[in-house]
């Protein structure tokens, strides 16, 4: 996995809440037996019409947010479905770090196994970001997962939580499966005495 | 004394391998369901690193998304579809875990054929790359949907590296009315509760119209609690939930049972148990439920009309509202029977189940679907649709004019061929109502069986109290 440290960049502003998972990456593009190539898909509906051409006014259409590394987004960002193809459309369009006021569980948990850092704010952080966001070029972020801090474009900061061994594993761009094969033995003695009990399972 | 633990806190106790590090601990997971979708790009990591499915055992697959569910003999049209459960069926056979395929009757969607077969237990940790998973949970089993790196993780390890949820109590009292049913209770849980009102949380829902459900009635519950935003739903198992599991496949078996129903039998919790949030409703005060916009949440009985956002004081939630009506294509004020249908659906991990058929056979039974509707029924499994037509079932739909079709997701997330044209509306008894779910520009109502089949009559969105 990638490592997450600094990162610097223009933020995008999509201010809905409830941005399910479907809006994210649309069913048709959960054929793939990849992972690679669904950033073109990201949020498809929404930013192309019936005809595949872009929508102008869709925020990511725009000249000053094709390159956004951030999404600053409404309330319950990623609900619905499990999917991981929505995180893997997120990172592959170019967008490493996802910022609203709450996310949903599932896809709060994929994001980490992908590198992106989700960052969930109190609203009126949130809305104060979206402001800077509407500003495009002339509204840098500056990420810092290490001192868990946004450095705002005038100079203000904002630090943010985030549980210590999904930071561990971020800035390092850890394998989370290679880490818990070191726990083989621990595994096989639980594996062992269940077996004893409820031999069924 | 020992601390007074919930029923989530004794299924997660007797599976942690390595306790709490960093806020995270290492739990066991007995069970793994696996569907074509969310799972090849796990076993390609496994390839690539050289690793194996530590207990194919533990494991089971079906394909369900992308299967047709018209005349299967010619296979999978659509190429795309066709590689992805090609892909399942060989990764199956290289890393040795079961598959049941298209051809067998035990196929079905997931959440269907995993309780049908005895794979689901209670107490099991239970995981799939679905966020329906939580289905599971009403035998009193943990089952959470995860993503595809999990279900790679998972292979594997057979455990997860998790943090612990917060524990919620709904408490449900008194009987459901005439007409009422689990979808509609599990609708207005999440009116009551919003759609992100469980994030964070896992929900036992107790109470005495609990154990009243059926199991098909607490499965729908359970599924629908991811629809709040809980990642896993859970009910205490009981005598019924006993019964179903005897005897099936995977069940214990003789002289293994005495000693699991004794150990299923602690699982409850402890009276004096702490909920970090609990709510109640009362079952008489719930009428047939219907969604309006493009978010569960967005629920209310068929008796009202389309909200009005110029009455929501907050500005996300009003800006949220206006583009739902928009998407939607209604007017506020209108009434929701007023609202004309062109499809219904029954089917999917929700209402599959025969009991849903049953219930909709029983509205469906000699009345005829409005000729501008477009109405199909797809069992859940191949099993639930052997049982349907055993007791006449599909000859009740096919007289009233619904499709009977083959079993598999189907027009739930309109991945194969079932899905609505731009514009459409859909009175569905699946469980997502999002924009473009059921298809591009598809307008979905999610509604119990027996609503679907009234609107199927009606041609509009109906109250099925009137049909009974
Ligand atoms: S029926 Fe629908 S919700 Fe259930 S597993 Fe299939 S696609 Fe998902």
């Amino acid at each position: 996995m990638e490592k997450f440290n600094k990162l610097t960049g223009v933020a995008a502003p999509l201010n809905l809440i409830n941005i399910d998972t479907d809006m994210i990456i649309p069913k048709q593009f959960l054929k793939t037996i990849k992972r690679s190539g669904l950033g073109v898909h990201l949020f498809d509906e929404m930013r192309y019409d019936d005809a595949g051409n872009e929508v102008a006014d869709f925020v990511l259409n725009k000249p000053q947010y094709r390159e956004a590394k951030i999404l600053v987004a409404g309330d319950n960002f990623g609900c619905g479905s499990s999917r991981e193809h929505a995180p893997w459309a997120i990172a592959d369009f170019g967008i490493r770090c996802v910022i609203a006021p709450s996310f949903a569980d599932i896809f709060y948990n994929n994001c980490f196994k992908n590198g992106i850092l989700p960052i969930a704010l109190p609203q009126e952080q949130v809305d104060l970001l979206m402001d800077d966001a509407a500003r495009g070029a002339n509204a840098i972020l500056e990420i810092d997962l290490d001192s868990q801090t946004i450095k705002g474009p005038d100079g203000g900061t904002i630090s943010f939580e985030i549980d210590p061994f999904r930071k561990h594993c971020l800035l390092n761009g850890l394998d989370e499966v290679g880490l818990t094969l070191q726990k083989q033995d621990k595994i096989a003695e639980f594996e062992a005495a269940r077996e004893n009990a409820q031999p069924w399972l | 004394m020992t601390t007074p633990r919930t029923l989530y806190d004794k299924i997660w106790d007797a599976h942690v391998v390595v306790p709490q590090e960093d806020g995270v601990s290492v739990i066991y997971i007995d069970r793994h369901l696996v569907h074509e979708v969310t799972s090849p790009q796990a076993f390609e990591g496994l390839r690539t690193a050289g690793r194996q499915v530590r207990r194919p055992e533990a494991t089971l697959a079906v394909a369900d998304h992308n299967v047709p569910t018209t005349d299967r003999a010619h296979g999978i049209a659509d190429e795309e579809s066709r590689i992805q459960i090609e892909t399942l069926e060989q990764n199956c056979k290289d890393f040795g875990v079961e598959y049941l395929d298209m051809s067998d009757i035990r196929q079905g969607i997931v959440h269907v054929s995993g309780p049908e077969q005895g794979f689901t237990l209670p107490g099991a940790t239970i995981v799939c790359g679905d966020s329906h998973t939580s289905t599971h949970g009403a035998f009193g089993a943990l089952a959470f949907g995860i993503g595809t790196s999990e279900v790679e993780h998972v292979l594997a390890t057979q455990t997860l590296v998790a943090a612990k949820s917060k524990n919620m109590r709904v408490n449900v009292t008194g009987d459901l009315p005439v007409g009422v049913t689990a979808k509609d209770l599990a609708l207005a849980i999440i009116g009551e509760i919003g759609t992100a009102g469980g994030t964070g949380y896992v929900i036992e829902y107790a109470g005495d119209t609990i154990e009243k459900l059926s199991m098909e009635g607490r499965m729908t519950l359970c599924n629908l609690t991811i629809e709040g935003g809980a990642r896993s739903g859970l009910i205490a198992p009981d005598q019924k939930t006993f019964d179903y599991v005897q005897g099936r496949p995977r069940a214990p078996k003789a002289g293994q049972w005495e000693t699991a129903v004794k150990i299923w039998s602690q699982l409850y919790s402890d009276p004096d148990a702490h909920f970090d949030r609990e709510i109640t409703l009362k079952a008489d005060e719930i009428a047939p439920q219907v969604t309006w916009g493009t978010s569960p949440e967005n629920v209310l009985p068929i008796t009202a009309v389309v909200p009005n956002p110029a009455e929501v004081a907050d500005a996300a939630h009003k800006a949220a509202m206006e583009r739902a009506l928009q998407y939607m294509g209604i007017e506020a004020g209108a009434p929701l029977t007023s609202l004309k249908v062109d499809r219904v659906f029954i089917g999917s991990c929700t209402n599959g189940r025969i009991e849903d058929l049953r219930a909709a056979a029983a509205i469906a039974e000699g009345r005829k679907v409005a000729p501008h509707v477009g109405a199909m029924v797809v069992p859940g499994s191949g099993l639930v649709k052997e049982q349907a037509e055993a007791e006449g079932l599909d000859k009740i739909f096919i007289e009233a004019g619904f499709e009977w079709r083959e079993p598999g997701c189907s027009m739930c997330l309109a991945m194969n061929a079932d899905k609505l044209k731009p514009g459409e509306r859909c009175a569905s008894t699946s469980n997502r109502n999002f924009e473009g779910r059921q298809g591009r520009g598809g307008r979905t109502h999610l509604v119990s069986p027996g609503m679907a089949v009234a609107a199927a009559i009606a041609g509009h969105l109906a109250d099925v109290r009137d049909y009974n």
